[in-house]
């Protein structure tokens, strides 16, 4: 297993201090920690129990049932596609196809050289510019094959 | 700057159809005021519902109130507020809790996004009265970290509201106190249900559990605790200020009040509308709504979500409320309405569905875990075309099994989508599994894509962009043709033909 | 605020505000900054007025960012209200666009006809 650097040791030590003694503050720390990292290593998984002072398996219970917590690094730039029901009756499918196929990589994971995330996402509430896609956090409307191709090649330059 | 020549027709908003049949009590702020300014929503009536609330009117009053107005929860199941309040406020505990659900996982529906974007402070201050009302100091807002900038407005909120002695110690000078704690979702749709919500706020894993005992005896900590969705709220303010007469004047029988819904998908006027209880389908697809674009006929529409179904044209003339849906085999969900017009293929919708829910069980009871992937592989079956007619019965019984057998209301009304397909459209299933036909064009392993060899101008561009290299020809010379063995149906070389030389059938 | 009296002395002033009273300002400008709004363009549209009001230096145009205003397809939406009530609601408006309205309907006095809701639903 991958041993982390001291600087993000501290910083995990950091958010759990700084959580600990509130009211159910497992979740709380995770979230922190999936934001500073982008990530949330076993290491820390260790190191929040500890703080909690709670077997690590409910930790990495808590992480494995939501999606939003990963295990594993993303991808420098994250691409993300609404499949929520209005994108997807608005043929938002074709478009994560075409992503995955030109990115050369599934939903959920990332290339291996750490450039690309690829996401499918439930809704993100913006329904009335279905379909969706979401780029580094910048949110494209009303998009199209032809459309998604030029953010690619925005992305990829 | 000189006086405005105001031309004789008025051009706002209010004056266009998707405006004049809307009636806006949840959203009368949105678009409306500044949502980062509190002094705007105070300029609107805000706050003093609170204020009516703590200085002239006990808790019981309050909770009475609420009982008279007959609101019912806007988050899905439509049950009486003023009731969950007073079984919360019966209880004698030494915390007890107030609970915003912003975890709208519909896919579909944003209107608490957009009420929480565009006027946070109704849903505090509706939070404060549920406090007052119950005898609750504390309140959480459970809200999914998609929306950020809803959290942003909502943390500014709080601030404002606790610099003006809105919320915190001694509300107005009176001995209230009211705090407000934001708790982010993690993206598991199952935290929509109540108990698996407390658990996540809990910091838990989101997982329901069986009631009784009801939150309202034994919930956030073990204490009594209510929670309200986002619209629901958004209400309170309106009822305390007009009272509960002015409110169940609005709707219908049993439904009284708004409904704001999230109309989407193949629809002219996509947009969040607000209407009065009663409002036909009709009403808010044709006139609101202004139909299917690019004049495709109108095929169903969809509510309540992954919970809920599809109804048809012979349907919608259908008042909308909570019992009436209900009865028609959908529900009002939390208020998501997807049009779908001919281009769409419902048993790719309901697949659709029962994908997603079998993602998002949470995987603590075996019918809803085990029983939905079955469904889903029939689905799945069924639209690559390898479906019997045998599966359409089993599926309809599997149905019902689940439906009976769930621990949660995310089980219990996981089959909808299948059922009410089933029920209105159960020629499409059938043609799926006997002629292997998508007479929609969705699924894509009964398509065909072909090339017109009258129409191939022999550019080969479709044949340099295909890319499992399933394109064959001669650059100038012969026509290009699809090997369909080898094609993935990924549709690039329709996309790229400038002659529209390449059909989809 | 210490009392309901200051609350109910602060409803009435800022309800003034909000209909332009017992303020320097002469018109009040909505551009919807919901999510959908936001994506479709409206932040542009936002920082365009504003640098050119700053640069120009006009102190009667109060701007202000709402919440969703309802129709997503006309997004980004801008409404102009007046002292006197009056509001006109202009949709698909963009940094060339807002410029125009602030020229000839904010300073001239004059509504731009084929930007308004009127025209395009």
């Amino acid at each position: 297993m991958e041993k982390l650097n001291a600087s993000a040791v501290t910083k995990i030590e950091e958010i759990v201090k700084k959580h600990q003694g509130k009211r159910g503050p497992l979740k709380l720390m995770l979230h922190d920690v999936q934001h500073e990292l982008g990530y949330i290593p076993f290491q820390a998984m260790e190191i929040i129990a500890k703080g909690c002072d709670v077997p690590v398996t409910e930790v990495y219970g808590v992480v494995t049932f939501y999606t939003q917590f990963t295990t594993q690094p993303r991808g420098k730039h994250v691409i993300n596609v609404c499949l929520g029901t209005a994108c997807y009756v608005k043929e938002s499918q074709p478009i994560l196809d075409r992503i995955t196929e030109t990115l050369q990589c599934n939903v959920n994971e990332t290339t291996q050289d750490g450039m690309y995330s690829i996401d499918a996402t439930r809704c993100l509430g913006a329904c009335g510019l279905a379909p969706v896609v979401v780029v580094d956090g910048k949110v494209y409307g009303s998009c199209s094959i032809s459309k998604v191709d030029e953010i690619l090649q925005k992305v990829m330059n | 700057m000189r006086e405005l020549n105001m031309p004789s027709v008025e051009y706002t908003l209010e004056n266009t159809d998707f405006y004049k049949k809307q009636k806006r009590i949840a959203l009368r702020n949105c678009g409306v005021i500044d949502p980062e300014d509190i002094t705007e929503y105070i300029g609107r009536d805000g706050y003093l519902a609170l204020a009516k609330c703590i200085s002239e009117m006990t808790p019981l009053k309050v909770i009475q109130e609420i009982s008279d107005s007959m609101l019912r929860g806007r988050g899905g199941g439509g049950f009486p507020t003023g009731r969950k309040w007073k079984f919360a406020y019966d209880q004698v505990s030494d915390e007890k809790y107030v609970i915003c659900n912003a975890d709208e996982g519909d896919p579909g529906a944003f209107m608490d996004r957009s009420i929480l974007e565009g006027d946070p402070h109704s849903v505090l201050e509706a939070m404060a009265i549920a406090g007052y009302a119950i005898g609750s100091n504390y309140g959480y807002i459970y809200i999914r970290a998609e929306y950020p900038l809803a959290v942003e407005r909502l943390e500014k909120a709080i601030k404002q509201a606790k610099d003006l002695c809105l919320l915190g110690e001694n509300i107005l000078g009176t001995t209230f106190n009211f705090d407000i704690e934001i708790r982010l979702g993690a993206g598991a749709f199952v935290c929509g249900e109540e108990t698996a919500l407390i658990a996540s706020i809990m910091g838990k894993r989101g997982t329901p559990i069986p009631r009784p005992p009801f939150p309202a005896v034994s919930g956030v900590w073990g204490r009594p605790t209510i929670v309200n969705n986002v619209e629901t709220l958004a209400n309170i303010p309106q009822i305390i200020l007009k009272g509960a007469s002015w409110f169940n004047q609005i709707g219908t029988e049993h439904s009284k009040g708004t409904k704001v819904f999230a109309l989407g998908g193949k629809i002219h006027n996509t947009g969040l509308v607000e209407i009065p209880m009663g409002t036909s389908l009709r009403e808010v697809i044709y006139d609101i709504g202004g139909g299917c674009p690019n004049e495709k006929k109108f095929k169903a529409v969809q509510t309540g979500g992954p919970s809920g179904g599809c109804l048809t044209e012979a349907e919608l003339d259908t008042p909308i409320d909570f019992d009436t849906l209900v009865a028609k085999g959908s529900m009002m969900g939390s208020g998501g309405m997807i049009v779908m017009d001919e281009d769409s293929c419902m048993v790719d919708v309901a697949r659709f569905y029962m994908e997603f829910i079998v993602g998002e069980s949470c995987g603590k009871c075996t019918p809803c875990r085990i029983g939905t992937k079955r469904l889903l592989e029939m689905l799945e079956a069924i639209c690559k075309g390898e479906g019997n007619m045998e599966m359409l019965e089993k599926m309809e019984e599997l149905c019902y099994q689940i439906k009976e057998s769930s621990l949660c209301a995310l089980g219990q009304s996981a089959p909808n989508p299948i059922l009410s397909t089933l029920k209105h459209f159960k020629q499409e299933y059938i043609t799926h599994i006997q002629d292997h036909t998508c007479l929609a064009k969705v699924c894509k392993s009964l398509l065909e894509y072909r090339i017109d060899i009258e129409k191939c101008k022999k550019c080969g561009v479709c044949a340099r962009e295909c890319p499992t290299s399933a394109i064959q020809g001669v650059l100038g010379k012969v026509a290009y043709t699809i090997d369909q063995v080898l094609c993935i149906k990924c549709g690039t070389c329709k996309n790229v033909c400038r002659f529209q030389a390449v059909s989809r059938g | 605020m210490k009392s309901i009296t200051d609350l109910k002395r602060m409803q009435e002033s800022s309800s003034k505000h909000l209909h332009l009273q017992n303020t320097p300002y002469k018109y009040r400008i909505l551009i919807g900054m919901a999510t959908c709004g936001i994506a479709a363009g409206a932040k542009k549209v936002m920082d365009t007025l504003q640098e050119e009001i700053y640069a120009k230096g006009y102190k009667d145009i109060k701007v202000i960012s709402t919440g969703c205003i309802g129709m997503c397809t006309l997004e980004p939406i801008l409404e102009v209200l007046d002292k006197c009530g009056q509001k006109v609601t202009y949709i698909q408006v963009d940094p060339d666009k807002v410029l125009e309205i602030l020229e000839k309907h904010i300073l001239g006095g004059n509504v731009v006809e084929e930007y308004t809701i009127e025209k395009r639903s």
